[in-house]
């Protein structure tokens, strides 16, 4: 441990150094498109739009924040995103652990064909249901209100799934014992299972979010006014009515892309447990 | 299962005879279960197991949603044959899904590697390298837009420094897909790589030390140990990948809105051009079913390859 393990100490020593510099490089590589669309949002119009871009903005207009907003009723379409995107997650969370906890927990006939059904349609690409759901909400005259917005996306059966799984781990004892204090199948649930699962369901909760407030088809395809057009679709108008204003527009993707970001890092540590305890990570 | 937080019971572990349920439990269990199940099933059938049957039914139609249907039959199906765009689209996301899923497997596996190896605040950079899957495809697009203006955007401009002139990359026929690859996997490599973390840091490190008493390279430890443990992980993030990756729309339909031609017009875009541009609606249910079709093939596949391949430890 003294003469001969000093070149070898160093040599780790050197390989650590080039691991953590090999870390940090692609990292710096990674963030530049999220650095760049933030600069250029504070670019002036002339230097955003030359033919030879330009990354560091030679001068600061935090104006171009009112300007986006004043263009597109951008802060409407922000606000239709989160009643989209928190109608559609908390329907999917709380109908989702309810029938989990039926398929994990209690017998009744049909359980297991009922969940096979369930199962098969997780493979189904949402491009199926698609049409078949637009027509329907069309004949309801369901486009361009809330409900034809949130409800066709409200019920999967991914919640169902990863939910069941994590109740079937809880041990049966816990729900035996408030069961002998005189609990109720409905009390065990809220009182027993539902505070041991929080990581489970706040992983699921995370996902969802995300995932519709990235969503662009569905509100592509059913929203037609300001009254539910999303962020996502709203950037799209944005570039076909004023050309490429690339200041304005990446300003107003900033805009649309932080709140999620900080949504995001409040809730990643759910998330990465989540993966880590569904045992997806192996184990 | 890690259970880390302590049940808020007082009641002492119930005997062996307790865990029969007492009749009153059982007689009313069938009902309980139904009215817990009831909400997620009426939304379940209304509108997911309901639609995919209508979509069998719409395929066998001629539909443009205005006015009432006819009678198709199979026609629709056999109109994909000789329609050029329908293969051209499948071809693309054939090459799409080629493509981008051995890179982002690669490089979120690698990533995860590096972060393994004891390096400090690993948190805070897997934070940062997450930090594309959490923005928003069509916002990030549009500055993938810019990044790859010809001549002056910035690819090119880090091209020119080594002598290379960048081609104009979303419209030239070559290079538009490749293009949106590069984006892609930028995009969602993050997801990849925390899963592939979770993977690496639960196997268990006696494994290595053994690996180290009998004199093991890394790259035999890595092939022996690190790649058999992953595989659960592997199997998972190459399937999810494939899913994904054939259902690919946001970035291509604002980057190069299916162009240069259909070079980069995806099976999806040509679902939703059929469906909600030429309004034939019966056309695209076919074309979903088809695309549904391959991906329950592509699955299937995986799943009979995985058995052979992926390691569970139980």
């Amino acid at each position: 441990m003294t003469t001969e393990a000093m070149p070898l100490a160093s040599n780790k020593a050197l390989q650590r150094k080039l691991i953590v510099f090999a870390c940090f490089l692609v990292t710096a590589l990674t963030l530049i498109p999220v650095v760049m669309m933030i600069l250029v949002a504070f670019q002036s119009d002339a230097e955003s739009m030359a033919a030879k871009p330009s990354f560091w903005p030679s001068s600061w207009h935090p104006e171009n924040l009112t300007r986006a907003f004043d263009l597109v009723p951008l802060g409407k379409y922000l606000l239709n995103t989160v009643y989209f995107a928190a109608g559609t997650t908390i329907l999917e969370t709380v109908t989702a652990a309810l029938a989990a906890y039926a398929f994990a927990r209690l017998n009744f006939p049909g359980r297991s064909w009922l969940f096979g059904i369930y199962l098969a349609t997780l493979m189904i690409p949402s491009q199926v249901t698609l049409i078949p759901q637009f027509v329907l909400v069309a004949k309801l005259h369901g486009i361009d209100t809330w409900p034809g917005m949130i409800l066709p996306h409200a019920f999967t059966a991914i919640g169902v799934f990863l939910l069941r799984q994590f109740f079937l781990g809880i041990p049966r004892d816990y729900e035996e014992a408030a069961r002998l204090d005189g609990a109720n199948r409905w009390q065990a649930f809220v009182r027993v299972i539902v505070p041991l699962a929080v990581p489970a369901i706040a992983t699921l909760a995370v996902f969802k979010f995300i995932g519709q407030w990235n969503n662009l088809l569905w509100p592509l395809v059913i929203s037609n006014s300001d009254a539910t057009r999303t962020a996502s679709v709203g950037l799209q108008v944005f570039q076909d009515t004023n050309g490429t204003q690339w200041n304005l527009l990446l300003m107003a993707a900033t805009v649309t892309t932080i709140p999620l970001i900080v949504l995001f890092f409040l809730t990643q540590r759910w998330f990465v447990r989540g993966i880590t305890m569904s045992g997806l990570g192996g184990r | 299962m890690a259970v880390d937080t302590a049940p808020a019971v007082t009641t002492p572990a119930p005997s062996q005879q307790s865990l029969k349920p007492t009749p009153r439990w059982r007689s009313r269990e069938a009902l309980t279960a139904w009215l817990f199940i009831l909400p997620s099933l009426i939304g379940f059938l209304i509108f997911t197991a309901g639609p995919v049957v209508a979509a069998g039914v719409i395929s066998l139609l001629n539909w443009n949603l205005f006015s009432a249907p006819t009678w198709a039959g199979l026609h629709n199906f056999a109109r994909l044959g000789p329609d050029p765009t329908f293969w051209s689209a499948l071809g693309n996301t054939a090459y799409f899904t080629l493509v981008s899923v051995p890179l982002t497997i690669l490089v979120s596996l690698a990533l995860a590697l590096l972060l393994n190896q004891g390096v400090r605040r690993v948190a805070v950079l897997r934070s940062l390298l997450l930090l594309p899957y959490a923005t928003i495809t069509v916002a990030v697009a549009f500055v993938w837009i810019w990044l790859y203006i010809p001549h002056d955007g910035l690819v090119n401009a880090v091209l020119g420094w080594f002598g290379i002139n960048g081609p104009e990359w979303l419209i030239s026929d070559n290079w538009a897909m490749p293009a949106l690859i590069l984006m892609s996997v930028w995009k969602s490599f993050g997801f990849g790589m925390v899963v592939f973390l979770a993977g690496l840091q639960a196997i268990p490190q006696q494994l290595y030390e053994a690996g180290r008493v009998d004199g093991t390279s890394p790259w035999n430890s890595f092939r022996h140990i690190t790649l058999p443990m992953l595989s659960p992980a592997l199997f998972f993030v190459i399937v999810t990948s494939v899913i994904g990756s054939f259902q690919v729309f946001d970035q291509a339909l604002i980057m190069t809105n299916g162009g240069p031609g259909t070079r980069t017009t995806t099976l999806v875009m040509y679902i939703y051009r059929t469906g909600f541009e030429n309004y034939d609606q019966g056309y695209a249910a076919a074309q979903s079913l088809v695309l549904f079709a391959f991906i329950v093939v592509i699955t299937a596949g995986q799943f009979l390859f995985q058995r052979r391949l992926v390691h569970y430890d139980n």
